[in-house]
This record gives C-alpha cells, sequence and structure tokens, in this order.
C-alpha cells in the first residue's frame, strides 16, 4: 500500500491530459448506463407485475399497480398517510437515540472496565440470544399500547447492536495510540476523545447501519401487535380486511423509509471515515 | 531542557504459560543529558523494554530509574516516544496530529498554530497540512511523527526502530533529520535498533545486550565527531573499527539466540 502512495506522491498529481479527460468520461458514461439500468428493471418489475395481476393470480393475493398506486395517491391526500408514517417515524427515531444513546455509554464503559465486562458477560450473552421481538408482548404490558411500547421494542433492538459493537471497538484500540497519547501529555478523558472514540468509530457506524431498519422493524412489529395508528397498524388492519392494496401500499412506504435512512448513513459513514483510504 | 536518566539494578521477567521468563537482569547505565545513546541487542534481549520502562509504559518492579531526577513510577510525560509502527493517530490530519500533544498541553490555539506550521515545515511537510497519514507515504508518516515530537520540544527522546520499516535510502535521509535536530536541540536520546551501522552513525556511545536475560555486555564510545555526515561517516576507519568490535561483541549473541 504505502508502496503505490510513495510512487503517487513523487509523480504527482496535478497534469490534467486528454488521458485524464478521457478516464473520467469513461466512469460518468458507466455510472449513467447503471442508472439507466436500474429505472429499465423497475419499470420492467411494474410491467409483469400489472401483467400477472388478475390474468395469471388472483388480484386478491398481489392487488395491482394501479390499485396500490390510487391507495397511496388517496392516503396521501387525506393526510393517512403522513399522520401513521410520522408515529412511526417518531417511535423508530426515539427508540433509536434511546437505544444509541445507553449502548454507546455501556459499550465504552464495559470496554474500559475488563472485569465489569468479565462479570457481566454470560449474562449479556443470555439476553443477547433472545429474539428482541419476543420482549415486545412484554414491553405492550409495562408500557400500554401507545407509542412507548414501541420505542421500547426499537431501544431494546438498537440498544444490543450498538452495545456489542461499541464494546468490541473499544477492546479493538490499538495499544500504541493510547500509550503515545499518554505520554504527549494526555489523561483518560484526552484518551476517551481522541484515541478510544475516534477509533472504536468504525464499529459504531457499522452498528449504526446495521440497528436503523431493526429499530423500523421493532417499531412496526409493536404496531402489529397491538396499536391504533403507524404503518404496521395499517398494514395489520387492512390485512384483517384482505385489503392487498393497503397491504401492498403499506409495504412500499416502509421500503422507501428504510432505503432513504440506509442511504443518508451511507452520507454519514462517509464523512465520519473520511481518513479511511480505501 | 535536557535530561540525564540514571537506571540501577533493573530487573524485570514476564509470567507467561506457567513460568517466569527473566527479560533483563540487574541493568545499570547512566545517561548523559544531551547525550545519543544507542541500544543494540538480539531480538527479546529486553532493549526495548527497557525503553518501556523508561517512557513509564511498563512499570519498574526491581531496581529504579530517575529520569530528570525524578524517580519513573508512571507515564513519563517528559519524553518523546516514537515507535518502528506509526503511532501518529490515522483519523487526525497532519495538522491535527502535530497538533494534539499541545492541545493536550494546554497551548493556546494561536500559539499552536504558528508552532505546528513550523514544525511541518521543519520537516519539509509543507503543503500535506490536511492530508490523513493514510494518504501519505511510510517516510511522510515518519516524518509527522517527528514534527509532532518536536513540536511541545521534550528533553528526551525514546525512540524504539523508528526507521526500521523504511528502505535504506529513506532511512539515510530521516537519520540525517534526526542528527540535524539533535545538533540543534541537544536532546537526550536513546535509540532502539538492529542495525549496527545505524547506531554507530548516530550514537556517541553504543550499548550491546546480551541476549534471554538481558544484561549490558559492551560499551563502545564512538570515536566520530559530533557533527557527522550521515552519507560519508561509514567510510571513515573509525566506523569500521568500531563497527568491527560491536559485531564482535554482539554475533555471538545473536548466533546463541538463533541456536535457542
Amino acid at each position: 500500500m504505502s508502496g503505490i502512495a510513495d510512487e503517487a506522491v513523487a509523480v504527482g498529481g496535478t497534469l490534467r491530459t486528454a488521458r485524464v479527460a478521457a478516464v473520467e468520461a469513461g466512469v460518468r458514461r458507466r455510472r449513467a448506463t447503471v442508472i439507466v439500468l436500474r429505472v429499465l428493471v423497475g419499470v420492467a418489475f411494474i410491467a409483469l407485475w400489472h401483467v400477472a395481476s388478475g390474468n395469471w393470480i388472483d388480484t386478491l393475493l398481489i392487488s395491482s399497480p394501479e390499485a396500490v398506486g390510487a391507495r397511496l395517491w388517496r392516503w396521501t391526500l387525506d393526510g393517512t398517510l403522513w399522520t401513521n408514517l410520522s408515529i412511526t417515524l417518531e417511535a423508530t427515531a426515539f427508540g433509536f437515540v434511546i437505544g444509541c444513546a445507553v449502548g454507546f455509554s455501556l459499550g465504552l464503559l464495559f470496554g474500559r472496565f475488563q472485569m465489569m465486562a468479565e462479570v457481566f458477560d454470560p449474562y449479556i450473552t443470555a439476553i443477547y440470544s433472545i429474539p428482541k421481538i419476543a420482549l415486545a408482548p412484554l414491553f405492550i404490558i409495562w408500557f400500554g399500547i401507545g407509542i412507548e411500547s414501541k420505542i421500547a421494542v426499537s431501544a431494546a433492538i438498537v440498544f444490543f447492536v450498538i452495545f456489542l459493537n461499541t464494546y468490541t471497538g473499544v477492546r479493538e484500540v490499538n495499544p500504541l495510540y493510547v500509550n503515545t497519547t499518554r505520554i504527549m501529555g494526555g489523561g483518560e478523558f484526552a484518551v476517551m476523545r481522541y484515541v478510544i472514540i475516534p477509533s472504536a468509530a468504525s464499529w459504531v457506524i457499522t452498528g449504526l447501519k446495521v440497528s436503523v431498519p431493526y429499530a423500523l422493524v421493532g417499531t412496526v412489529i409493536g404496531e402489529f401487535m397491538s396499536s391504533n395508528s403507524g404503518i404496521g397498524f395499517l398494514i395489520s388492519q387492512a390485512t384483517g380486511l384482505f385489503n392487498t392494496a393497503s397491504v401492498f401500499a403499506g409495504i412500499i412506504v416502509l421500503a422507501v423509509v428504510g432505503a432513504i435512512i440506509n442511504t443518508a448513513l451511507k452520507y454519514l459513514e462517509a464523512w465520519v471515515l473520511r481518513w479511511r483510504v480505501a | 531542557m535536557t535530561a540525564g536518566i540514571a537506571i540501577r539494578g533493573v530487573r524485570k521477567s514476564y509470567v507467561a504459560r506457567g513460568s517466569e521468563r527473566l527479560a533483563l537482569d540487574d541493568v545499570d547505565l547512566d545517561i548523559a543529558p544531551g547525550e545519543f545513546v544507542a541500544f543494540v541487542g538480539p531480538s527479546g534481549c529486553g532493549k526495548s523494554t527497557l525503553m518501556n520502562m523508561i517512557a513509564g509504559i511498563l512499570p519498574v518492579e526491581e531496581g529504579s530509574i530517575v529520569h530528570d531526577g525524578r524517580r519513573v513510577t508512571g507515564i513519563n510525560r517528559a519524553v518523546g516516544y516514537m515507535t518502528q509502527q506509526d503511532a501518529v493517530l490515522p483519523w487526525r490530519s497532519a495538522q491535527q496530529n502535530v497538533e494534539l500533544p499541545l492541545r493536550l498541553r494546554g497551548v493556546a490555539r494561536a500559539q499552536r498554530q504558528a508552532r505546528v506550521a513550523e514544525m511541518l515545515a521543519a520537516v519539509g511537510l509543507g503543503g500535506f497540512e490536511s492530508a490523513f497519514p493514510g494518504e501519505l507515504s511510510g517516510g511522510m508518516r515518519k516524518r509527522v511523527a517527528l514534527a509532532q515530537l518536536l513540536a511541545y520540544d521534550p528533553g528526551t527522546l525514546l525512540m524504539d526502530e523508528p526507521f526500521g520499516a523504511l528502505d535504506a535510502q529513506l532511512k539515510l535521509l530521516m537519520q540525517e533529520q534526526l542528527l540535524r535536530i539533535w545538533t540543534a536541540r541537544k536532546q537526550t536520546v536513546v535509540f532502539v535498533t538492529h542495525d549496527l551501522a545505524e547506531a554507530i552513525t548516530l550514537a556517541q556511545r553504543v550499548v550491546v545486550f546480551s541476549g534471554r536475560p538481558g544484561r549490558i555486555k559492551q560499551i563502545e564510545t564512538v570515536a566520530l565527531p559530533v557533527e557527522r555526515d550521515v552519507f560519508r561517516v561509514r567510510f571513515l576507519p573509525e566506523f569500521e573499527a568500531a563497527y568491527t568490535r560491536l559485531w564482535e561483541a554482539l554475533s555471538p549473541e545473536i548466533r546463541r539466540g538463533e541456536a535457542a
């Protein structure tokens, strides 16, 4: 790695020749082709769905793109979409923030105090092996059918992912970085701030990427079990009525929200880990 | 600013896999303020262990080490520390790395910025201020580490094979830079290396350690002028004489280490 870097540095990178322009044009062309093909795949899928619906497969089972589109449009116009989506997003966001804050703090603490980590290890492993979904009924008993129980489910799921990733990240810190920072004059707090947290950041970011979709899953499952609003509620209510168009509409909303959140996290990761040279 | 080091009766053993292994046995050594001393010896002779004890990273359990009139009992903040493995923080730019010790020592922002710019220029890294270590070559990372040490100007430099991973030419350039800095600032330097030529080129005294357990076997005072040219010094007869004597002391230790 350093050999190639040495070469690049020695050669310098300021000459914009015709070849540079040609290479860049090639990269742009490829990117455009990918986008066009992506759109085509989506269009083909919807066309296939349209043809299949009512001809090959019963509309009751797969509805149809027109019906689902019409449903989404109506939900948007009459406010159903925003009312329910905002509740789901609110529960997801709160659960995510609480799970992250607690998981990150405990992860740092356990990472720094090895004894504590060893004492608690079997219990944490045991709790970790429980499917967190199984806790949802308990949370509904404790917190009721309102937003609090959904926050609790998503927080419980996010907590473990973030906690374990932070803990591992802290344990993986290169002791040389810690020692040199202390020799340069750093105390415990400085070591935490300048060495441990940035070093654990890549693990934490990976944890965040995994856990945001989980937070959404936790909320929606809580809503499935018992609630009176939210996207999960819309889907489960429509299922009871065999209203496939609404079920699909709800699923599409969740898919879009999940994709948006993941894209945002990808940018966050690129920024936080910008020091990592590919 | 510079500091002397007094090492008295230092022993160090490690316990591993149910047995105790003696790494350093009864080491006595005095290093004068402003002196450049090199430690050489076979792998596992405890030369790095001794250096880490001066830095306060490893506890001194038997014997004592007094640095600059103070007994070393914990992390020694009066030294600068540089190893073969890069210790510059990969998530901080060159500038931020050089600035870190100043920040940790509570230097005001305006002073910090001036000092960082000065130090980066001194090691020839002007223009690379905002580069992350991963974007720099191995030699440039070493120079960032050097600028970082010089930024807070410790009286003692502890260096554990700092240029070990560099190619031969780059190594010479770094040695020249280090000697220039030492000539100007006259820090006390402890320089651990396995390269005899490097030890003779740089140091005023070369300490040879025997292997397992580490003991001081021989101390050679290098009869070369303090102001030296790292590129030419190896062709002087004094260099050759020192090399021959040191190699005679060192080679049986290395052979013994290989046989064991």
